[in-house]
Formats: structure tokens, sequence, C-alpha cells
């Protein structure tokens, strides 16, 4: 039986339906309970002593002062917990090519940036383990540092990890069609060099983690603050030597993670060596300034990028040469090559073209590693791709959004491959630009733009259609090696007063993933949302499953859910058709009541129900199945990927005095597929549009020569706060993906993946009569007034 | 140095209309004295230097970043934290506007931002959405994009202005 989701009176219709989160009336009273509010019998705290050179030999470590403060318990060098913990290595075979050196949890040997941990320090306080960090002596021999990006291959550079033979982690080029011969004749070339700025994610709560060991058990327990528990128990297992099963990871509140919480970070895996060292639960907590240098970073790319054109602005070809940095290891498990990957697979999306080269070149260097941070390499593809659509739209006098009708593949046909090979399965460029023109007034802005310009005043509209990919299948990670699960789990269950328990592998970091799948249970057993307990987590709990990342949340794990709910409504069924003496096929669940069918009569309580299978299951039908609780699971199989679609417009006003940029308003048009709850999706792409657009204008890590980190505080490092960012316009089209029943896809990375892009373009339409633009990220006065010739030197 | 941080310093102080009394090492900060010392882990430490508001708490009447404050200067204080000001329900319109509006994701920058707009509506009127926007300014939320947050403040304003005026 399917759902109706066409008809909004269906009974139980929760799904598509905003319903308030049941876990949000706890963090409004500061009742949640994120890592650092555990405090475990005999915890101890661990401080990291870290690398002050981007670059060195380790010659020595005296730890005798560090030893001496009171408090301090242990002093761990790097080759003391190589003794129980191996090192990693951050490749994955579909990644052809890629190389990376073993990784230790403290370094042994070398120091490869500023920030890597080199010793580790416990105390019975953070404050003792601090002080007596501060006291252990680092004696490093500086050696030659790599830190420009462009200049990483040159045979004049030194070689960071001599046994690699270069400074070359991975490159791949695709090619389809013959885009030298178009380039070659097309009626015109445009094009330009794109930077976007080395970032990160700054989650106001730091990574955490407090590992206890029982050696009793030959137990470990995490307490983790991640986006994929299983994947930790797997990494933590297999690199301290302990089997699967005796590792359980817990992940109770995050306090954001967007990406940044999905990677093995050494100093979380030395945290754990040491609690099985010490047999006693450790945690840390990193401060902001070892955020700065140890959280991923992501987006250190230098793109050259070109497109052709017909007389009629129809894209001809593409050509992209992109090269990204990624620091001095690639991260593992996930590795650091898939944002250059991504670039290659995602230039040019929305549009139907032929000819198309795309090369990414990943290098090394003496800095913080880079690694998947939401959307991933999604701002990159679409900042080039639609930067230069726009450049031919100019070129040609041709209006930005009628150049890109007449580009977007049409409606109806697909599904279709890209010339990057993506396969799209059903999207909606079309309708999602009509929606949008509506929703923005695109002629009267027009007509505003040019109003205020007569005044002297320089405002720009931009506009950037784009692909993000969701609910990625094995093709992502899995085939590659890693034991990263696509598959996600849901354990649905009934308990004798008729409430409803769910279990789900997916992970709850605030985007509303408890509150997405109680709506979906709820819908398929036929009870309330506010009757549904959700539980996430929990390696030792849970069903297996990925966690929550490439925003596969609501497309997996909802899928799984509904499954599960399904097949426990099912089994309530026929329990009750027993008891009832009807025919299971006209009665149905309603709000939490066996009905009849055809007319709605409440037949019977689910409690009643309850009652009778767990504590008078004698007056059953003996060899009736009374299996109230079901488990489903869900992959992917016919698409690597389920393609989503939007497009977003940017108003703003660009002071050419001073450069600086004033957000006006923002509009974002997305197709996710099927929306479960309309509140949590909309602020999904709100929030997602804040963080593009803190890449847009104000975010960038700056390091020096000698691979300094410059900024590595809240202060110098900028972010968007309340009174510079816009209200938002979310509008919405519906393709559900036909791979699922649920037809959710993917919506937390929509609007990062877009607001870049659409800003730069609106900054370029400001200043165009000005002859002047900007395509280096982020925009910063400074840049703007490069751009209007104010400032040259 | 770290000797000098460490002496203890007696101090006594109201925490959410509770006597709290304490040896606080001359070092500590006001927010890993409430943490640590008093259980109230509501309000957090992020940046641990003054700028994001994650540690903010009321301090006489006043919003105060708690990574700023030693707990030693908190000696013969008033503190309200999140705990408080719920278990009064001096806040409950903010905090049910919070989760109406989904105003909060992760809920990390939550207790501070409460604080905040507290401190804010509390000067009475309907602020207009720049000014909510310029006094959350010294709070800030990485999961929002804030508008939300906007909506919820302006929400409670109104109808708390609706109440005074009927
Ligand atoms: S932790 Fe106090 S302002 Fe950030
Ligand atoms: S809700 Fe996560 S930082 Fe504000």
């Amino acid at each position: 039986m399917t759902i109706p989701f066409g008809n909004p009176d269906r009974p139980n219709s929760y799904i598509g339906k905003t319903v308030p989160r049941p876990n949000a009336a706890k963090l409004v009273e500061g009742r949640g309970r994120y890592v650092d509010d555990i405090v475990l019998p005999r915890m101890v705290h661990v401080a990291f002593v870290r690398s002050h050179f981007a670059h060195a030999r380790i010659a020595g470590i005296d730890t005798a002062a560090a030893r001496e403060v009171r408090g301090v318990l242990r002093v761990f060098t790097g080759a003391e917990l190589a003794e129980v913990c191996t090192p990693w290595v951050a490749v994955l075979a579909h990644l052809k090519g890629l190389k990376s050196p073993p990784e230790h949890a403290l370094a042994v040997d070398r120091a490869c940036w500023v920030g890597e941990p080199v010793a580790a320090v416990v105390a019975t306080s953070r404050a003792a383990a601090e002080d007596g960090a501060a006291l252990v002596e680092l004696d490093l021999e500086p050696l030659p540092v790599v830190t420009d990006m462009m200049s990483a291959l040159d045979p004049a550079t030194p070689v960071l990890h001599e046994a690699l033979g270069d400074n070359l982690a991975f490159r791949r080029e695709h090619v389809e069609g013959d885009p030298d011969a178009v380039f070659a004749s097309a009626h015109k070339v445009v094009s330009a060099k794109f930077v976007t700025a080395r970032h990160t994610g700054v989650t106001l709560e730091p990574r955490s983690i407090l590992v206890d060991w029982n050696p009793a058990d030959r137990q470990m327990t995490a307490y983790h603050a991640t986006q994929a528990p299983h994947m930790i128990q797997a990494v933590l297992a297999q690199h301290l030597d302990l089997p699967e099963s005796r590792v359980r990871v817990i992940c109770g509140d995050v306090g954001g993670s967007y990406g940044i919480k999905v990677h093995v970070y050494p100093d979380e895996v030395a945290t754990a060596a040491i609690a099985k060292i010490m047999g006693r639960p450790v945690k840390f907590v990193a401060d902001r300034l070892e955020s700065f240098t140890t959280d991923i970073h992501a987006r250190d790319h230098e793109i050259e990028a070109r497109l052709a054109v017909d007389a009629d602005g129809k894209i001809l070809a593409m050509d992209v040469d992109d090269w990204t940095a990624i620091g001095a290891y690639s991260v593992y498990p996930r590795t650091s090559a898939i944002e250059g990957n991504q670039v290659v697979n995602l230039c040019g999306g929305p549009y139907d073209f032929a000819h198309y080269r795309a090369r990414t070149t990943v290098v090394f260097q003496n800095k913080t590693p880079t690694c998947q941070y939401r959307a991933v390499g999604h701002p990159i593809a679409v900042a080039i791709t639609e930067g230069l659509v726009d450049l031919a739209a100019a070129e040609l006098g041709i209006d930005p959004v009628e150049i890109r009708r007449r580009n977007m593949f049409r409606d109806d046909a697909y599904p279709v491959t890209s010339p990057a090979k993506m396969r799209f399965e059903g999207l909606s460029h079309h309708a999602s630009m009509d929606r949008l023109m509506a929703l923005m007034d695109y002629d009267a802005l027009r007509a505003d733009q040019a109003a205020a310009r007569a005044r002297g005043v320089h405002r720009g509209i931009g506009i950037a259609s784009f692909i993000e990919l969701t609910n990625p299948s094995p093709f992502m990670y899995g085939i590659g090696g890693a034991r990263i699960s696509a598959q996600d789990g849901c354990t649905v269950r009934m308990d004798p007063d008729g409430s409803i328990v769910a279990l789900s592998g997916v992970t709850e970091q605030g985007q509303g993933t408890e509150a997405m799948l109680s709506q979906i249970v709820a819908e398929g057993v036929g009870v309330s949302p506010s009757n549904v307990r959700v539980v996430t987590g929990d390696t030792q709990v849970t069903p297996y499953g990925g966690g929550t990342w490439a925003s596969r949340g609501a497309g997996i794990g909802g899928e799984a859910a509904l499954r599960s709910a399904r097949a426990l409504r099912g089994a309530i069924l026929e329990v009750a058709a027993a008891m009832l003496q009807a025919d299971q096929a006209s009665l149905d669940i309603r709000d939490g009541a066996v009905v009849d069918a055809d007319t709605g009569a409440e037949r019977m309580p689910l409690e009643e129900l309850g009652r009778i299978v767990y504590f008078r299951g004698d007056t059953l039908p003996q060899g009736l199945p009374r299996e109230l609780v079901q488990t489903r699971h869900f992959i992917t199989t016919e698409y690597p990927f389920a393609f989503t679609n939007g497009v977003q417009a940017s108003y703003l006003e660009v002071d050419t005095e001073t450069g600086v940029v004033t957000l006006l308003k923002h509009w974002c048009v997305e197709d996710c597929g099927r929306i479960i709850n309309p509140q949590l999706v909309d602020e999904q792409i709100r929030g997602g549009i804040v963080q593009g657009l803190g890449g847009a204008l104000f975010e960038e890590i700056h390091y020096d020569a000698d691979g300094q980190l410059l900024n590595g505080s809240m202060a110098d490092y900028l972010v968007p706060m309340a009174a510079e960012m816009p209200d938002m316009v979310i509008g919405h089209v519906e393709t559900p993906t036909k791979e699922s029943e649920l037809g959710a896809k993917g919506a937390g990375e929509a609007g990062t993946a877009g607001a870049p892009a659409v800003v730069m373009n609106a900054i370029n339409d400001a200043l165009r009569p000005l002859a002047a633009r900007v395509t280096h990220m982020p925009f910063t006065p400074e840049r703007i007034l490069r751009a209007l010739g104010k400032i040259e030197d | 140095m770290s000797e000098m941080f460490r002496a203890k310093i007696d101090i006594e102080l109201t925490v959410n209309g509770e006597a709290v009394e304490g040896s606080v090492p001359a070092g500590q900060h006001l927010i890993d004295f409430l943490r640590l010392e008093c259980g109230l882990t509501g309000a957090h430490a992020s940046c641990e230097h003054g700028v994001c508001g994650a540690c903010t708490v009321r301090v006489d009447g006043i919003a105060v970043r708690g990574c700023l404050m030693l707990a030693a200067q908190a000696d013969g204080a008033e503190i309200w934290t999140v705990e408080g000001l719920s278990e009064t329900a001096a806040i409950k319109d903010l905090q049910e506007a919070f989760v109406a509006r989904n105003a909060l994701q992760c809920g990390f920058c939550t207790p501070g931002m409460l604080v905040a707009a507290e401190e804010l509506l509390a000067g009475g009127g309907v602020p207009s959405r720049a000014e909510i926007r310029e006094h959350l300014s010294g709070n800030y939320c990485r999961c929002t994009g804030y508008e939300a947050i906007v909506d919820a403040v302006e929400s409670v304003a109104r109808t708390r202005a609706g109440r005074g005026a009927a």
C-alpha cells in the first residue's frame, strides 16, 4: 500500500507538515547534553602540545617540567602512543593514484603543520593539563616548508613527504567530446581565473570526545561529537586493536558539525589510545585556537576556466583547470581528493552541452589538512560555472536569466547524463527559475536597480543555478574500501502502552533529523508524532548506518524509517485482525487506534492491543505472529547519487568608495524532492546560505610564507553576524526521486552550494558599468577597491 | 605564573536565586565556575575570547560574557543563567517562540542568545528587525542564518507590547 502524498487530507498526514522538533525544548532550557557536559568518575583531561613550526624534525621532547605540575599524571609522546595505536593512510581505491603517507595520532619523527599534535599531557583538571602542556619543551629543527599551491610541483620546491617522490597527492582529468576543436572555432570564448579561499567550519561547539576504557569488560565507550558514529567505531577498533563489537560510540547533542565532525582527527584517536593505556575516562575538548589550526579546512582552490558559446549564447564547451592544496596529509578515511574530484564532477551541472574538459590537481603543503566541509566542492564548481555564464551573457548582451534558460536541461529531458558523466534522474531547472522570477519580481528589481544607478548607487542582481549531490550510494566511499555505510536502517517497535520507539542509524546535529524521523514513523504506523520517541547516535543500540553527511538523513534514513514503520503497521494489523476477527485489509491505524478503514470507526486503541500482546498473549491464537518490533534498511541502487537542483538570487549594494557590500535580500528556490517538514527544510537552506555568504564575503584563513596561521581566533577570522545578514525568501519545486517511496532527496547543502556564486555575480553586476570585476573570494572591501582601481600597489 | 592563578579566593554570590559559596582559583572564569562548580552547563564556552556570546549569562541585570569575567569578580553578584530563567518561567514566551519558529538548530548558541535577546526585550517596545539584528550581533549562530532568531524575538516583542497595551 502506497501513501497518497498528493492528498493532504489523508489519515495520519504528518509527512509534509511542519511539526515541532521533539528535542528543541530541552535545548532552549539549557538541558542539552554535549560531550563537555558529561562528567564520569575518575575522569581526567588531556591537553596537546602542538608543533609551532609548519615543518620540523622532532629532535627531542623534554617532559620533566610538565610532570612536576600539580595534577599532571602522565605525558605521552608520539613514540609511546605508536605502541598501542597504528598509523593510517588516507587513500581510497577508486580515486586512482591518490597517495598520502602514514599518519600517527601524535607525530613521531616529523611535524608537518602548525598545530599538529606532538605530545599529550594528562591531568586531573583541564587547567592543570594546559599548565603542563605549556611546560613541555619541544626540540624542533625546522625543515623547508611548502606553502604555495601553484609552485608545489615545481622542481625547485622541496618535497614534503620524501617517500612519496613529489608533492602531487592526486590528479584527475576528464574529457568528453572534443573541447579543443570547439574552443578553436567557437563564436565567443570567455575565460576567468577564480580563487576560493581556504576556510573552515567554526562549529560553536569545538571538537569534543570523552573516551572510557573498561579493562574488565574489554569495552571502550566513546562519547563523541560526531556525524558518523559507526565509522568512528570501525576506526577506533582497527587502530587500537579491538574488535568492533567492543567499541561503542555514543553521540548525544552536537553543537554544530557541517562536515567538520565527520572526519578522524589525530588528537581524538590519541585521546582514545590514552584512555586505553590509563584505563580511565579521558576527555578532550579543543580550544578555539586548536579549532582553527586542527579542524579540517576546505575550499583552498585556484581555477582557470573558459567557456565557449555560440552567437545565441548556447554553451558549446567548458574547460576547467582546478588546483587545490590539501595541507600535509589526506584526511582519514574519506580522503582529501574528494573536493577536487567534485569540482570535476559538478562544473557545468545545470547545462546541456557536449564538450567538456576538467582537471583537478591536488597537492600537499605544510598547512592544516583540508577535507569535506558542507557542500563539498559545490560552491567552487557553481562559482566557476555561473561566473562564466554571466561573463558570456554580458559579452553577448543577453540577460543572465535568458542565457540560463537557453542552456539548462529541459524539465522533460530526464533521465540525462551530463558531460561530466553524472546521471540525473529528474530535475526542474526551468520550473525553479520560473518560481524564482515570480518570488523576486525580477523585472521590478531591475527597475529598482536602474533607478538606484541613476542616483549613483551601485546595486547588483546575481543569479546562480546549481545542482547538488545527495543520497550517496557506496560509489562515494564504500567502493574505495572505506568502512562507511551508504545503507541505513531503522528499528521501530510498539511498547505495551501503544507508544512507538524508533532507533535510527542517522544522527542529529541540529538539522531536525529526529523530528523528521518522528513524522515519518508517525505517518507510517498511524500515530501522532508526539507518540514516537526517536533514538539516534549509539552504535550499541541503533541499526548499523552511515550517520548524517552528504545530505543523506532524510533520503536514506527517512526511507528506512518509512519501511520499518509500514512493516510494524502490518504486524500490528495482523494481530488486530485476529483479535477482532476481521479481514486485515479492512483495518487501518489512525491516531493511535485500530479503525475500520472504510468508516474510520474506532475498533481498538493500540494500548489495548499492547496490553493483550505483552501481558495476555495466552488469549491470542497459537502460532499467531506477534512481532511488534520491525527493522528495515534502505540503500539506493539505481543511481550513484540523487541530484537535486535549485537557483539562488542576490540583491546587494556595493559602496564604491569603501568597497563594502551590503546584502539587501536573498532568494533560493530548491527542489529536494519530497519535503517532509517544510520549516526544517527552509531553515536548513537559510543556515546553509549564510555559511555560503561567509565564504563569499568574510571567511579566509591566512598563512604567512613560513606556514604560520595568522588569524586563529574568532576576533580575527570573521564569520557572518546577525546585523550583516539579509532576510531570505525560500521557495520550492518538488520532484520526488523514484528510487524510494518517500521520494526525499537532501536539502542540507543547497544553500551553501549556490550562495558564493550568486553574491559574486551580483557584485559584478553592480560593478559592470565601472568595468570592474571580482573573482577572488572572499570579496573583501580591499579586493573590491582593487578591482575598481582605487587601491594599487 | 600558574601558581598565582591557582591561589584560591573565597566568593559568595547568588546564582539563579540560590546562595552559593565557593573557593575559586584566581584565574577561573565565571563560565567555568558555573559549568564546573555549579553544574550549570546551559551556557557554553566557545571562543573564550569575548566574541561569540555562547557564554552569555545575566549578572546584576545585564548580559555579560562569562568567558571575560573572572569568578572572583562575581563576589556579591546576582547571576541568572538559562536554567534559572527556565525554572522561574521568566523567558517562557521567548523559549516557546524559539521552538515554534525553529530559531535553533544545534542549540549550542541558544542559552546565550536567549539571555542577550531578553536583555533587548526587557527594554520594552517593539524593536525593528535591524535593531534586533544589531543587538544580537555579539552572539554568533553558525546554524540558523539568524533570520528565524530575529523572527522569534520580533514576535515576542509584539506579543508583549500587545499585552502591555491591553
Ligand atoms: S565563549 Fe565567551 S564570548 Fe565566546
Ligand atoms: S543553533 Fe547551532 S550555533 Fe546557533
